[in-house]
């Protein structure tokens, strides 16, 4: 139906993709939302899913996630055709969604959120100690430094902080694939950096990473491949090094090409 | 070492923001007694009060009042009186904690514990035993919560509404099980004995002694766990207090409180304090120690949330106004045990507004996610002491007026003046930390 016109593999693709979504369809009523998607997420990578709103990027994602059903097309997990179909599965194959509010307890400290819904029960009892300790061991794996007490109720704590809970509550236990939608959205430079920093340690400890993110600047700087959507179709698939700039992935983004990249018949229906 | 906060040295849930360069230093660190200190006064500027305000009020209170009627005030009959007043209040302002902790309000639980009393009263009058009859009053309650549940949860209705419909809906029902303006008397012994029954001297020791030791050992429970955060300075002064404290009062309380014109002695320790102490030891174990209660503060504090994080928020939601309902019925015995009787009336009036204001002035969120159980106690006490202090201090002329402090009208004008300073301080509070 449509070309992609660039196919050089990203490096470390000789690997089996920890996803892989192929040819992906998804309507809502009369509006086709997802057009034929492929998309694929390596471990050990940060893939950046770009586009303009309503490019079909949070309807991709929620696809993954089991919040949506697909209409066609398959998903392949680890190599192996897998069906989900609800959150629960996508929770099972540890497939974790970070979304843009957080959804944060503000009255409950930084293990109560981290554990909410799973807590640790020793004889049906809370078990304070275990889920500190697990929670503690969690944040230091992702080297957070700048959580003075995991005691800390949540309200107190910055939008860094927050999201760097919200990271480390997604990654608690079995995690494979950690999908963050604009986790630096609302943070001001530093915190930015701190999350990316997050973010790119993550991804190096074997976990595939998906950022979802309008910044094209956080973009260039932490993702190893970009996935650029145009009106539901995956409009380039690129890894980091080849060649873009800012100027490319905004063009992809408004146009669906840009130079030799992009998008070759037309795209309007 | 920082003079920064250590959230774990304190029972409340922490409060106060910091942002430094070390990983989980307050977690690992050996507090002092005075690191102790300086964090709860952080706590306290970050606007986190807690039942501080209501402590306050307590000494405040008991000093004026204590001036005042130095005689009548501070007699021991009146502070074993007091206690009795108190503690119906104190038992349905636990009941409306767990519905508060939703942010949702139970204006009816007044009559849930009134529909319960009169349900056990007419059971009893019936010659059913008591373990029956106690079975069909907590039964009814458990329906009259789970159809309020059932309203709010699933059917959607505001909590305000539904309970403010449901305030006519159970006054009826009370209204038809005591047959119009008709009084059920009860002749139980030990439901009489609930509120204005007291333990003998000795039996007064024994449960004191106990107490004491439970307290010991929950609070050596957490020094242990704290791994040094709690220093073991602060659970000797703890403990040094409790033992002092409960040592004075049941002291106190075995001597004889009667009259001198009265025919017989009374000694002991009133009834209602173990067994309050037992409610609120049991309530805040559901609500601190069981995955239920963590529900409640999550469902409380961001219901999207806890939704996401797998917790089924309706019947986190339906159960709550179950025990509400559940709670409230205990607050009906109360009722009905301090007057022998229950007529249409039991839990009607200003019950229900009490209660809530108790919770509230003791420092539990209107707002929900944010109270403790002990809450309901401290500002129940509050809320008990106002009108026992003003009765007492009757007619007299304050620069030049006469005011009569034993009317019912300036008893509700000073009980609503506190519950507006406990909910604007709520309000405030909320405002600072968020």
């Amino acid at each position: 139906m449509h070309d992609v016109a660039t196919q050089p593999r990203p490096a470390g693709t000789s690997a089996t993709p920890l996803l892989e979504a192929t040819g992906i369809n998804k309507s809502f009523g009369p509006v086709h939302v997802l057009h034929d998607v492929d998309f694929a997420v390596y471990p050990g990578t940060v893939t950046a899913l770009i586009g303009d709103n309503g490019a079909g990027k949070s309807t991709l994602i929620k696809c993954i996630a089991g919040i949506h059903s697909t209409d066609t097309g398959t998903l392949r997990f680890d190599g192996e055709d897998v069906a989900i179909g609800n959150p629960r599965d996508a929770f099972d194959l540890g497939i974790k969604v970070v979304y843009q509010d957080l959804a944060l307890c503000d009255n409950l400290d930084i293990v109560q959120n981290m554990f909410l819904g799973r807590e640790i029960l020793r004889r049906g009892v809370l078990d304070e100690h275990a889920m500190e300790m697990s929670a503690r061991q969690t944040l230091a794996s992702l080297s957070v430094r700048t959580v003075k007490s995991v005691r800390q109720p949540v309200a107190s704590l910055s939008g860094g902080q927050r999201q760097t809970v919200a990271i480390a509550k997604a990654v608690l236990g079995h995690s494979r694939l950690v999908v963050l939608d604009e986790p630096t959205a609302a943070l001001g430079v530093a915190q930015t950096a701190q999350v990316l920093d997050l973010v790119r340690r993550l991804a190096d400890s074997g976990v595939g990473v998906v950022i979802i993110s309008h910044n094209m600047n956080d973009v260039l700087e932490v993702a190893d491949r970009v996935c650029a959507m145009y009106l539901g179709r995956i409009a380039a698939d690129l890894p980091k090094d080849a060649g873009m700039s800012r100027e490319t992935l905004v063009e992809l983004i408004t146009s669906g090409r840009s130079g030799s990249f992009g998008l070759v018949d037309g795209i309007v229906e | 070492m920082t003079t920064t906060q250590d959230p774990k040295a304190t029972d409340g849930p922490p409060a106060g923001a910091s942002q430094a360069l070390s990983d989980f230093s307050l977690d690992e660190q050996q507090n002092s007694l005075g690191d102790v200190f300086r964090a709860s006064v952080m706590r306290l500027k970050s606007g986190d009060l807690g039942s501080v305000p209501a402590i306050l009020a307590i000494v405040v209170l008991a000093t004026i009042f204590g001036l005042a009627r130095p005689d009548s005030f501070l007699s021991l009959l009146n502070f074993a009186n007091f206690l009795d007043q108190a503690s119906s209040v104190i038992v349905i302002a636990m009941a409306v904690t767990f519905v508060l902790l939703l942010g949702d309000i139970d204006l009816a639980a007044g009559f849930t514990a009134g529909v319960s009393g009169a349900v056990l009263a007419t059971r009893l009058q019936d010659g059913w035993s008591l373990p029956l009859a106690l079975l069909a009053a907590f039964g009814v309650a458990a329906l009259l919560g789970l159809f309020t549940g059932f309203m709010v949860a699933k059917v959607g209705i505001p909590s305000f509404v539904v309970t403010l419909a449901n305030v006519l809906l159970f006054q009826g029902i009370l209204l038809l099980i005591v047959r119009d303006g008709g009084s059920v008397r009860i002749n139980n012994d030990i439901i009489n004995d609930v509120v204005g029954g007291t333990l003998t001297p000795a039996q007064s020791w024994i449960i004191a002694l106990v107490g004491l030791a439970l307290y010991g050992a929950s609070q050596y429970r957490k020094y242990k766990l704290s791994y040094g955060a709690i220093p073991i300075s602060l659970v000797w002064i703890r403990m040094g207090l409790a033992v002092v404290l409960v040592g004075t009062v049941t002291a106190l309380l075995n001597q004889n409180r009667a009259f001198a014109s009265a025919p017989l002695p009374i000694t002991g320790m009133p009834i209602v304090i173990p067994a309050i102490a037992v409610l609120v030891v049991v309530l805040s174990f559901v609500l601190d120690r069981l995955r239920y209660g963590r529900f409640l503060y999550a469902v409380g504090g961001n219901r999207e949330a806890a939704r996401r994080a797998g917790i089924n928020v309706t019947r986190v939601e339906l159960s709550a106004f179950v025990c509400t309902a559940l709670v409230a019925a205990i607050g009906g015995i109360f009722l009905a045990s301090r007057v022998n009787s229950v007529d249409s009336n039991t839990g009607a009036n200003d019950t229900l507004l009490l209660a809530v204001g108790a919770a509230v002035i003791g420092g539990t969120s209107l707002f929900g996610g944010r109270g403790r159980m002990i809450n309901a106690v401290l500002g129940g006490l509050v809320l008990a002491l106002i009108p026992n202090g003003l009765g007492l201090i009757g007619k007299t002329t304050l620069v030049g007026w006469d005011i009569d402090f034993s009317s019912s009208g300036v008893k509700f004008i000073c009980s609503g003046l506190a519950l507006l300073v406990a909910s604007s301080v709520d309000a405030i509070s909320r405002k600072r930390t968020a």
